[in-house]
This record gives structure tokens, sequence and C-alpha cells, in this order.
């Protein structure tokens, strides 16, 4: 496509990128407040009431609960046993997975807060912690609910210290245990040094990037100033606690400054160095717009959404708005560019079809299979968010299968009234106004009315956002 | 049990992890088909750093010991919980007992201090080197054995590079076709009436990445139902868990003479930071699912070994000493195995560059003899006889053969 994005293209490509897809309201909604307006009040979430997608949230037993609970509700197998309880799939500590993808999914399709979602989504994703990883189990309802959404729109800086100091993460990335290695520590005890994990990971994944200008000796250097950064009760009423005596107070020079305040202020000042580093603003904003924008991030929109970064000290609504605010956001080329990511393919064809969604083993699964088994992604990086990553044959095919049976009322847990699919003609306008390609209208013609919503689904056009 | 919580244990994506359930999946009676028996290289990618210290042990270097004092696998002698001697000076570890059998006959060569030369302790950066073949350079297109595939342009069969694993890994990713898949069962369309409508709208895309992605699909899935019927079934026993299935999967679709050239799967797992174990724990339950693995691999292709070289390798190995939670970090050389009929086996190959305080590699890990490049260069040119390495490998020049296949 070239030439300039009609109206009404302009309406779809803002809440595709905005939203986890379009409905026939949100649009009406878009074109009654405009897009600004539209944009200002999901930027405050806390003012948008939510209580449909909520009051179904809270259905589930675990989402609410903090980690002690989870644990002498859903206990491993051995303390199970030990306690006498009787042997309960439904009592397994995967079941708190299990209710944390669905409560993901179920917001993503119903909530009004959509963009709020779709940045806690981003976030998790980006400070990513696998919550099949032992005590991570227990912890992960807790690192959804109070670390990351707090601040999924707020300052990068706090979401940081926050992550930092989550259970969830001191445990996945084990600086729990890492300890000063002048440490006095009982011969036999598990912790016996430093442990280089998170302090790597914290630079790579979390701040600067890979490429932000770090050394193996700064890794060992941040690694030392969190130590004792550890957390009491991973297995149970899990706490962030700071231990003086597990901390190295020997002199540390980070990124050549020299960390000078000593105790647990040794890692907030990492902390606050690293979140104010043009690297992490720069690496930020290309994964933030890599998100919004296109696979491969358009310079221009990258260095003036880090220098919105910069100048707002890391405030994600500046950031974000830049990014929607840019002149080439609306550009053809960009119309369409990014393929959806499996939850956001999902979610996408949820809404449009208005379907009644209770969330079912079939549909969780249906994620796996496409490439994102919801909070379960094992390295530390995440998910990818290039399209390549996400139509491998079996992927794509995993797609056509789930449009078929969505469309076919064969879906457990999603029921579609016929009369949203009756009118193919309405669908197109919300995937693709007036920019379907020939090959997808001409075999759209073809099909017969039943069948037709599914190719719709299935086509290429639908796979991307 | 009640049918929802069967099902919830089969759908969650969870039944894998707590049961390690692989989805058993139908063979039929034999019709006949024309296809073509030829040469496979499979690859086995091992993420997360394996601690090859610990698991070809060098009983016999007098730092060892002392480097891993909680950790460290006991010299072979009589007794449990002890390493398997190999050749007086390295021993297997005991959870690999299976593979002990295949070294004996001499098609299971060990290639020791092996892996990738850049010194990234990066996993992500360090895989995706290994993977792209291209160690220190990220902006390579595409990985090596999809290079190996567009050099080669032999006949198109969909089966050419096939991944057995949740994800298209990069190392197969680029311009030529390659399919990857989770199973040979589930890989059909639920909904036949779309599948003619579907075929034609991709096929005939101006979307190029949806155009490819839908040419390959429907192609496999047609070359699939063609022969399904008459894959023989397995006869041997695979370890249980995703690992055991993936493989048993490649060995059918090699043996259904699909034109398979290369095959990757992956084994997840090796990022021990923490108690890791010595003979017994951690490490140990990880290479017993990959020894027994590989060994049900070995015995359900029998003879058709001969045309197949199976390699593993993994983005780094350990530190030499262990760390502060019994367990070790990121570091650098490791060991690779390399398994297949044509393989002059049942030794340990690469100089050892011992462990001293002076000879590790920047002061903490095990120094690099034998580049991953080499390994898989010899497989290449000898195995699959590609001619031009420069091509898969560019910027890289083997220093001589290794040895390792006949």
């Amino acid at each position: 496509m070239s030439s300039p994005l009609t109206a009404e293209q302009k309406t779809i490509h803002f809440l595709d990128r905005t939203s986890f897809g379009v409905t026939p309201e949100i649009v009406q909604r878009v074109n009654r407040m405009g897009m600004s307006a539209y944009l200002d009040e999901q930027l405050q979430p806390e003012k948008i009431s939510d209580d449909l997608v909520e009051e179904k949230v809270s259905a589930l037993k675990t989402i609410r609960l903090n980690s002690g609970e989870l644990f002498d509700l859903y206990p491993p197998p051995k303390v199970a046993k030990e306690r006498g309880m009787a042997a309960d799939m439904m009592k397994a500590p995967r079941m708190i997975i299990y209710e944390l993808q669905q409560a993901r999914l179920l917001r993503a399709v119903q909530s009004q807060r959509q963009l709020n979602e779709l940045m806690v989504d981003f976030w998790n994703n980006h400070f990513n912690i696998f919550a099949a990883k032992g005590a991570d189990r227990w912890l992960t309802t807790s690192y959804d609910r109070d670390t990351i959404r707090p601040h999924a729109l707020g300052k990068f800086r706090d979401l940081l210290l926050a992550t930092a100091k989550s259970p969830a993460m001191l445990f996945y990335l084990d600086n729990w245990l890492s300890v000063s290695p002048s440490a006095r520590m009982p011969a036999n005890a598990r912790r016996r040094g430093l442990n280089e994990n998170y302090g790597r990971e914290l630079m790579e994944l979390h701040t600067l990037g890979v490429d932000g200008g770090y050394t193996q000796q700064d890794v060992r250097e941040v690694a030392r100033c969190f130590t004792g950064w550890t957390l009491l009760r991973p297995r149970g009423d899990a706490e962030f606690r700071f231990e003086p005596r597990l901390h190295d107070p020997g002199d540390k020079i980070v990124l050549g400054r020299r960390i000078t305040a000593g105790g647990i202020e040794d890692g907030v000042q990492v902390i606050d160095l690293l979140a104010r580093h043009p690297s992490t603003a720069r690496f930020i904003a290309t994964k933030l717009v890599r998100r919004f924008v296109a696979d491969d991030p358009p310079a221009s929109i990258v260095t003036r959404a880090a220098e919105a970064f910069h100048r707002s000290d890391g405030d994600i609504r500046t950031v974000l708005t830049t990014i929607i605010d840019s002149p080439e956001f609306f550009s053809p080329e960009f119309y369409r560019a990014k393929v959806k990511k499996p939850l956001e393919f999902a979610a996408s064809a949820l809404r449009i079809t208005g379907a009644d969604v209770r969330v079912t083993p079939q549909l969780i699964r249906y994620l796996g299979r496409m490439g994102e088994p919801l909070f379960l992604a094992q390295p530390p990086t995440g998910y990818p968010d290039v399209g390549s990553s996400w139509i491998s044959p079996d992927m794509l095919l995993t797609r056509m299968n789930f449009a078929a049976d969505l469309v076919g009322n064969r879906l457990e847990g999603a029921r579609v009234a016929p009369a949203a699919l009756s009118d193919t003609q309405a669908l197109i306008r919300l995937v693709a106004p007036d920019s379907l390609s020939p090959t997808t209208r001409r075999a759209l013609a073809e099909t017969d009315e039943k069948e037709a919503p599914a190719i719709l689904l299935a086509a290429p056009e639908f796979q991307r956002r | 049990m009640n049918p929802s919580r069967r099902s919830f244990l089969k759908s969650t994506g969870l039944g894998f992890l707590a049961f390690g359930l692989p989805p058993s999946f139908l063979v039929r009676a034999a019709g006949a088909e024309q296809n073509t028996r030829g040469k496979s290289l499979v690859v086995v990618f091992q993420r997360g750093g394996m601690d090859g210290l610990n698991v070809v042990i060098p009983f016999k270097d007098q730092a060892y010991y002392a480097l891993r004092p909680t950790i460290a696998v006991k010299e072979p002698a009589s007794g449990d919980e002890r390493g398997i001697d190999l050749d007086g000076y390295f021993a297997l570890h005991p959870a690999l007992a299976p593979l002990k059998t295949i070294y004996d006959k001499g098609q299971l060569a060990i290639v020791h201090a092996a892996g990738s030369p850049d010194n990234s302790r990066s996993h992500f950066d360090s895989q995706d080197y290994m993977e792209l073949g291209t160690p220190g350079i990220k902006s390579t297109p595409e990985g090596w054995l999809n290079r190996y595939l567009s050099e080669k342009r032999a006949a198109g069969s969909p089966f050419r590079g096939v991944a057995v694993s949740p994800q298209m890994p990069r190392t197969l990713a680029g311009r030529a076709p390659a399919l990857s898949m989770s199973s040979i069962e589930e890989f059909r369309l639920r909904n036949l009436a779309m599948a003619g409508a579907l075929e034609k709208l991709y096929s005939n895309s101006a979307d190029p990445l949806f155009r490819q992605g839908g040419k390959s699909l429907f192609e496999a899935m047609a070359r699939l139902r063609a022969i399904e019927s008459r894959i023989p079934p397995s006869t041997a026993t695979y370890s249980a868990g995703r690992f055991g299935n993936c493989l048993k999967q490649i060995a059918r679709l090699i043996k259904a003479d699909l034109g398979v050239e290369v095959a990757f799967t992956e084994i997840e797992g090796w990022d021990t930071h923490v108690a890791e174990g010595g003979a017994s724990g951690q490490l140990a339950n990880r290479l017993k699912e990959l020894g027994e693995g590989l060994a049900a691999f070995y015995q359900d292709l029998g003879d058709r070994m001969e045309d197949v070289v199976l390699v593993t390798m993994s983005e780094f190995g350990r530190t030499a000493r262990e760390n502060g939670n019994r367990g070790t970090d990121h570091g650098h050389a490791n060991v690779m195995f390399v398994l297949g009929g044509g393989v002059r086996g049942g030794k340990v190959y690469g100089r050892w560059p011992g462990l001293a305080p002076e000879v590790l590699y920047e002061g903490r890990d095990l120094d690099l003899t034998t580049d991953y490049r080499a390994v898989c260069g010899e497989v290449l040119t000898r195995h699959l006889a590609q001619r031009d390495l420069i091509k898969i490998f560019p910027g890289f020049r083997a220093s001589g053969s290794l040895g390792i296949l006949v």
C-alpha cells in the first residue's frame, strides 16, 4: 500500500495497535470521541470501570491470594502428603498457572482498559519470569498483580525497582542466593558466593540491551551491588529482604561510576544509574516502537521516543504518546505491518466475533500450540516480537484450526452468536476496510456464507495488525 | 478422574511439564509411494549451557576435584554413583550409561573442549551465534542449517529441513523453506471443507511471509497424508517427555523416506546455576532424559543409522569452579557428541587444555580447542557431501580434518 490511509483505515490501524483487537462497539466509540480523546482515556485506566471482566476474574480462586495462601492451598505434592491432604488435581500448583493464563486471556478479550492490559502483557514479557520454575509457581500471581500491573503505564524506574525487589524475579534469576564472597556462611550453606545471573540480565535484557556498553567486569560489579537482596520464605509467605551480612561492602565500579551508597542503597543506586542511562532509553524505546509500529523499528520514531523517555525521566505514558503521535505512525508502510502474536490473534478473533468467553483448557492449549503458552516462556528474553517467529507452518496451521473451530462453534468455552457473523462485509470493514487483497476477496466470494467468516479469520490479513 | 480434569491435564500445556505425556499417533496399514532414501543430519541443541565438565569428566585432571568440592562426579571404580571409564582419562556421567554401549560399538564419538569461540556468556547471543554459524556476528540473516539447504538446492521435498520443536529455530530459518511441527498426527486441518479455499488463498497471497508459510504448510500436509499410513511403528522405548517424543518423530520422518536432509530438535533445562548435583540430582536428571532419548533413537533407526549422523551442541559450557550455590555459571568450552553409522567413535577427540588455573579461559572456564564448526563442517563434507564449507560457515577455515567421520 502506498496511498495515505483513509479515515476508516486510520481508525482500524490505531485500534489494532492500541488494543487486543477491533470490535464494532470500540470503532463506534472512537468515531464518536476521536482518537486523541480515546487515547487520553486509555492512558488513565484507573478511571475506566472494568467491572464486567473483573467479576469474571474474581470468580477464579487464586488471583487475589498472596503467595503464602497459595502455597497453603496449592502445595507441592510432597507437602500435601505430609499435611495429610487428599490428592486433588484441582489443588495442584499448576492450577495457579492455569488461572493466571485464564485471567490474562479474559482481560485481553474483555477488559475496557485495553491499552493497560496490552502494556501489562508487554512488561510481563520484557521482565519475563518462567512461572513453572520452582517457587515461582506460587510467586507469579503476585508478580503480575503487585509488581507489573501498578507500574504498567507509570515510571520505568519504579517498574524496574519493583521487579528487582519482587520475590518472583529474585527467585527466577537466582539473586536471592547471591552473597558476598567474603560473607561468613556455614560450611554447608546453599549460598556461598556471587551469582551473576541477575546482574547480567538486568543490563542485557531489562535496561541497556546487549550492545548497551557494559562488560563482563560490569556484570560482576552489578552482581556485587545486589548481594544481600534476598527473600524470606520463597515457598510460603515470600517477602523481599535486604540482609546486610550477605552484602559485599567493598568498592564497586559500575559503567565507570563508583558506587558508594553502601548497603541496600548500592543496588538502588545501580537501578537509578541504569534506568537513566541513554542506552536504556534507546533500548526501551526500540522495543516499544517494535511493539507499536514495526518489526524493524524506524529510526526516526525510536530517536523521538528515546528523547521522550530521557526528557520525562522514563515516563511510560509520555513515551507511548510520543510514538502514537508520531507522523510516521499512520504511514501506509506500517499499515498491517505487524504479525499478531498468538495472544493477539486469539483475543482479536474472540473480540471481533463477539464471542461469549469462558476460558477453557482447549483455549489455553491453542495458545500453546501457536507458540505462546502464557506465563511459560522459559528464557529471560520472553517471547520474540517479530513476525517471522510466529508463522511456521505448524503455527499457521494452528491458527487456521482455531478460526475454523471458533466460527463453527466447536471451541469449548467460546460461543459465537450467528448474528455476529451474518454480515461478511461488516467484518471485512473491521479487518481491512477497502484494503482486502484480491485473492482473499476472491476466496470469500467463492465460499458459502457459513464458511466465509472462518476463511476471513484464517486469511493472512487477519494474521496482521 | 472426570473428563474435565482429564482434558485439563491434556490441554493446558502443563501436561508435558507435569507428566511428560507424549501425544501418541496413529500408525495404519501399509500403502505404497515412491520416495527417496538419502542421508540425514540431526542436530540436537541443548539450550541453557550444559556443564560439559560434569558430563564427560576429566577424572585424571588434578584440578577437577579441587574446583568442584561438592558437585564433582567420582572417578570410575566399582560401586554406584561413579563415572563410567571411557579411556582411562575421561569418564562418562553415570546417567549416560545407555550411550556407553554405542561408544563401545564405535558409533559414538565425543569431542571435548569444543564449542563456539565467541566469549559472550549470554544464553541468547551465544545460541544465536551458534545457530547462525557466525560467532560474534548477529546480523547474519539465516541459520547455518538453512544455508546448507540453500546451497544444496536439491529437489524440493518440504521435509528437507524439519524442526520438531515448539518454534522454528534460528539455525533452520532463512531463505530455504523449512518446516517445524510438534507431531505428525496433529499436523492436519480440522475442517477439510476449508482446505481448498485456504490453500488457494495462501498460495496466491501477495504477502510473501504468509505465501511462503502457506506453501510449505500445504505441501507438507499433502506429503504426510500420502505416506502416513506406511511409516513403520517404532520399536524402541523413548524417554518420557518432550525430547524423547521429538526424537521419535524425527526417526519416523527419516524412516518414511520423506527426503529429510537436516532435522533439528532441542532439549532445555541445562542452566544449572543452583544445586546442580553430581552423580545424581538436577543435571543427572537432564542427562538421563538425553541419554535414553539418544539411545532409543539409535535403536529405533537400526541399520538406517548408516545414513544418519546426529550431533549435539550447547551454547557454552559452564565455569570450571562451582559457584556459591553448588551450581555453575555461564562458561566457555563444552563437550559435543557425534553419533552415527559412519562415525569413527569409541574415542574422545580434541586436545585437552587442562584445568589448571593458569590455562583456564579468562581465568575461569575450560578453554576451547575445537571450534564446533570444525565438527559440523566435517559432518557436512563427509556425510552430506557439501564441498564448499565457506558458504555454510563464512569466515571460518578448519585447520585440517578431525577424522571423526569415515
